[in-house]
């Protein structure tokens, strides 16, 4: 087990022993790992390892979950996925799921506000994004890439969630808007925001993260924290087949 | 086309005013199908069921508790909803994510349940129902005369429609039933709770089945079959306008009951056929619907 980050306050995400099922497709098989309040946590690993599986069973995505998932605290095992989003998680998806039979401003508004503070103002999500502000109107079937990206992280800006769990956020983008994001996350983490990212890109991860575990085949197999990132470099290539 | 006799203004405009009327009846009809389609994926096989459902809770409205038809316009859609929203509760949540076809059968059931038990109570024949006083006698137009009570129907129709399309299209409410229908999941883990959004969606389509079922009820008799000959006709005009897409049923059910009309002028043998070749013209052409988009 890695040595924690803080060692004082309790996680705010606690995930033990954690399975889940994609229909009958057992994915994972027993998932351990925390994220503390404020950090940047990494999930790293090749395809199919079940990262994206993870964020979705935190999230109360999945057909069935066994073991413990606590929030602040809180068994999440047994809820919904309202419920769990009502606790202050949100997520962006790997396929970023904006919605093409609405516009870019009803996407933007659709995540109904789970808190009442802690969401960011229109104004500053239009300062990190400003493309948006330029495409309200459009259908959101219309977008590039990029700008769906920016749609689907921007909506979740809104709401009061402060834990953000980001899936591939610069997956298939230009190095140009991968750095805009980038920015994005570390001006959000100066904010207080914690957020648990899965990326296939380390470089990138190596600029924002703070800890990193390493799934393979539904488990966590490996942990390290950024300080360490250097040292780990050869297991890290061994472990995502690069 | 004329086929030797004589047709007269009078016949056409009379013919062109009952195909509107009929086209109201199924543009609001095949909205609800439409609306309940396109959220629940089921194809409700109950919605003629409960447009008779709907005409019954105005008749007992008005003969049992004395309440006039312009409270039955409020109150039987309210009431026959919230039957709908309580089957959809018990019934129709347990077959969420499964194939289509187990909805398909359960509605059908449905219906044969619901329409069997009101021609047991109240036998196979009509009731009439009145039509309230003050929507009574008609307009000299010059061309024709028009019956106040029928050209209510087809306003009234119209807007209702044109208020659920606006609903629907140009609301944030609408935003979350459009997304919602897109991607359940993901509107779920924003914190909404779909599965309430689904039962309200369903009945809200049932009400507007019994709003036209009210609407028919001082045009046609109230009777227990009434549903039924309706629904086969809705059914078409759903599958040539588009499931799912909640302008082709307004439009489609319109147009149809004006072509049935002007059919029934011109070649009066057709008129009961015309829409079902229509149907079968369009699933060759353009299978998804002429507003559908492809699957």
């Amino acid at each position: 087990m890695p040595e924690p980050v803080s060692a004082a306050a309790e996680p705010l995400l606690a995930v033990a022993g954690l399975q889940a099922w994609y229909g009958e497709s057992h994915i994972l098989h027993g998932v351990d790992f925390d994220v503390s309040q404020g950090e940047v946590v990494t999930l790293l690993g090749r395809n199919g390892a079940g990262k994206t599986t993870t964020l979705k069973a935190i999230m109360g995505m999945v057909t069935k979950r066994k073991g413990s998932a606590k929030i602040a605290g809180g068994e999440t095992i047994g809820l919904s996925s309202d419920r769990i989003a009502r606790l202050g998680m949100a997520i962006c998806p790997e396929e970023r799921g904006v919605f093409a039979s609405l516009n870019v401003r009803e996407n933007l508004m659709l995540p109904p506000k789970i808190a009442r503070e802690g969401g960011l103002t229109l104004e500053r999500i239009f300062a990190l994004f400003p493309n948006l502000a330029e495409r309200l109107n459009s259908g959101g079937g219309k977008l590039s890439g990029g700008e769906q990206q920016m749609l689907a992280i921007a909506r979740i800006l809104r709401t009061g969630a402060r834990f953000l769990m980001l899936d591939e956020p610069t997956e298939g983008l230009a190095p140009v808007i991968i750095q805009q994001i980038g920015r994005t996350i570390a001006e959000l983490k100066r904010e207080g925001f914690t957020i648990l990212l899965v990326e296939q890109n380390f470089r990138f991860a190596s600029t924002v993260a703070d800890r990193y575990f390493v799934m393979e085949h539904g488990r966590v197999i490996d942990a390290f924290a950024n300080s360490e990132l250097s040292a780990n470099m050869g297991k890290l290539h061994e472990y995502l087949g690069v | 086309m004329f086929l030797g006799h004589a047709i007269t203004a009078q016949q056409l405009y009379g013919q062109l005013l009952i195909g509107l009327i009929n086209g109201s009846f199924y543009a609001l009809l095949s909205l609800g199908l439409a609306v309940i389609f396109g959220m629940l994926n089921i194809v409700n096989f109950a919605h003629g069921a409960l447009y008779m459902v709907g005409a019954f809770a105005a008749h007992f409205l008005l003969h049992d508790a004395g309440l006039n038809y312009w409270w039955a316009l409020i109150l039987s859609p309210l009431i026959v909803g919230a039957f709908g929203a309580l089957l959809e509760r018990t019934l129709l949540y347990r077959l969420r994510g499964l194939d289509p076809l187990y909805g398909l059968l359960l509605t059908f059931g449905l219906a044969l349940v619901i329409q069997g038990v009101f021609q047991n109570y109240y036998g196979a024949s009509g009731m009439p129902y009145a039509i309230p006083p003050e929507l009574s006698g008609a307009h000299n137009l010059g061309f024709m005369f028009l019956p106040n009570y029928r050209a209510w129907v087809i306003a009234f129709s119209a807007f209702v429609c044109f208020s659920t399309w606006f609903m629907i299209e140009k609301t944030r409410l609408g935003a979350y039933l459009r997304a919602a229908t897109e991607n359940p999941t993901l509107v779920r883990a924003f914190g909404v709770n779909v599965p309430r959004m689904i039962t309200l969606t369903y009945g809200f389509g049932v009400a507007l089945a019994a709003l036209a079922g009210v609407l028919a009820a001082p045009i046609n008799q109230v009777r227990p079959g009434m549903g039924a000959d309706i629904i086969a006709v809705v059914f078409a005009v759903v599958v040539i306008g588009g499931m799912g897409s909640i302008l082709g049923s307004i439009v489609t059910g319109f147009v149809l009951g004006v072509v049935e009309g002007l059919t029934k002028v011109f070649y009066p043998e057709a008129s009961n056929t015309v829409i079902f070749v229509i149907m079968a013209i369009v699933l060759l052409i353009k299978p998804a619907g002429l507003f559908g988009k492809a699957a």
